[in-house]
């Protein structure tokens, strides 16, 4: 394998969460971006291919070891990690609306699901999976929501591109500016 | 969601049960749902009918989202009763704001089902273990000999400026003294440091003296006090009848 592989490999080994490819590039200064994407193709194939209980995976923008499916059960009983917390309906309810509505404001999310939203965005960003991206215009600015790399990962989504088109669900959204009618 | 204050639970009567429904759309869709009806051409007299029925029996009319919904479709049940002239093309569909929200909702709870597949899916692989920052770590204990105590000790008490506990401060601040000096100073040179204003060993009447002189030179406009930053060194400047504004 070649070195820049190793040196991405331990490099994943000790991250936590995702790496960017922007990211990796910072651990050698001769390597170039096209370089490090090659690595990380040659890592994910050299996993895949070889016998072993982790596998590469492209994840919120970036790459991240993480075990394999079918082991998720015995680790979990054998008490090794702590699965992440489930989202309540209301929190996935938010999220959805914050994730294709973004910026979006916390008025237009009340509107939407019909209910006060303001404690599950609170807790949504204590989460770190949604968070102020700026202010709108309008009466007091608003403060307006975004989705984090934090939301990807979750979901294991690479990008927000992953997320199914709205013309691809059974109902029509109506666009994101409604214009008022009249 | 309604969220209630812990406090809430004991009041009698304002109890939400927050986990059958995160809504009162998703109740109506619930209930639409169940009666099998074209949400499109939705009977309103009776799903608004059932809708009270349930909120009644859920507990849930004393909850704001639920009682303003409910009051919406008695007001839209109303003008549904409401005659209407045959052949008018301006009629519009009372009920047209609220399908078009139920519809909204709908594909809301549509992607709701797909994130919840998706992080159901995600929560089968896990990453590296996260370990949250550990507490700060007690100070490691002493390894020292008695010379380096010693040693250390005569440091810190060489630190020490000569107390000056007996004495009262005898004199008021001298501000007019340290004007003059600052002024005999101002003459002299064009610019200057704090310690040419105090002298090495300052007294704290002397550096609170000259101190208060500086600002007031500084406010009457003789002078430019400059300071790079925090606790850099304050430097003096006369000011220039050119730059003066």
């Amino acid at each position: 394998m070649n070195p820049l592989a190793k040196l991405i490999e331990a490099a994943l080994f000790a991250s936590a969460r995702p790496l960017t490819v922007e990211e990796l590039v910072t651990l050698d200064p001769q390597a170039g971006a096209a370089a490090v994407r090659g690595a990380l193709a040659e890592l994910r194939d050299a996993f895949a291919t070889g016998d072993h209980g982790v596998e590469l995976v492209e994840i919120a923008q970036g790459w991240q070891f993480l075990t394999r499916r079918e082991y998720a059960e015995a680790i979990d009983r054998a008490q090794f990690a702590l699965r992440p917390r489930r989202l309540s309906p209301a929190a996935l309810e938010t999220l959805a609306i914050i994730a294709y509505r973004q910026p979006v404001g916390r008025v237009e999310v009340d509107e939407i699901r019909g209910v006060d939203s303001g404690a599950v965005i609170e807790k949504l960003s204590e989460r770190g999976l949604v968070e102020i991206v700026t202010r709108g215009e309008g009466l007091g600015r608003p403060l307006l929501y975004g989705t984090t790399p934090q939301f990807l990962e979750i979901l294991g989504l690479k990008d927000l591109d992953e997320l199914p088109r709205l013309d691809e669900l059974s109902v029509a959204l109506r666009p994101p500016a409604p214009a008022e009618p009249e | 969601m309604t969220a209630l204050p812990p406090m809430a639970q004991d009041q009698n009567g304002f109890v939400v049960e927050l986990e059958q429904f995160s809504g009162p759309l998703d109740l109506l869709l619930h209930l639409i749902r169940e009666d099998e009806v074209d949400i499109t051409d939705l009977p309103i007299a009776k799903i608004a009918d059932q809708f009270l029925a349930v909120i009644s029996e859920l507990g849930l009319n004393q909850a704001a989202d639920y009682l303003e919904m409910a009051a919406r479709l008695l007001r839209i049940k109303a003008q549904m009763l409401l005659p209407r002239r045959l052949g008018d093309d301006e009629w519009e569909d009372p009920r047209a704001e609220l399908v078009r929200r139920l519809l909204e909702y709908q594909q809301i709870r549509e992607l709701v089902e797909w994130l919840g597949a998706a992080a159901a899916r995600r929560a089968e692989q896990l990453g590296r273990g996260f370990s949250p920052e550990p507490p700060a770590a007690p100070p490691a204990p002493l390894v020292i000999d008695l010379n380096d105590l010693l040693a250390a000790a005569e440091r810190v008490i060489a630190l020490i400026p000569e107390p000056v506990l007996h004495r009262v401060v005898p004199r008021p601040l001298d501000v007019e003294g340290a004007t003059e000096r600052i002024q005999a100073l101002l003459a002299e040179r064009a610019a200057f440091g704090w310690g040419d204003v105090v002298g090495k060993r300052p007294t704290i009447v002397d550096a609170l003296s000259a101190f208060i002189a500086l600002l007031e030179l500084a406010k009457r406009g003789s002078l430019h006090v400059h300071q790079e930053g925090p606790f850099a060194p304050i430097q003096i400047r006369r000011e220039s009848p050119r730059e003066a504004h």
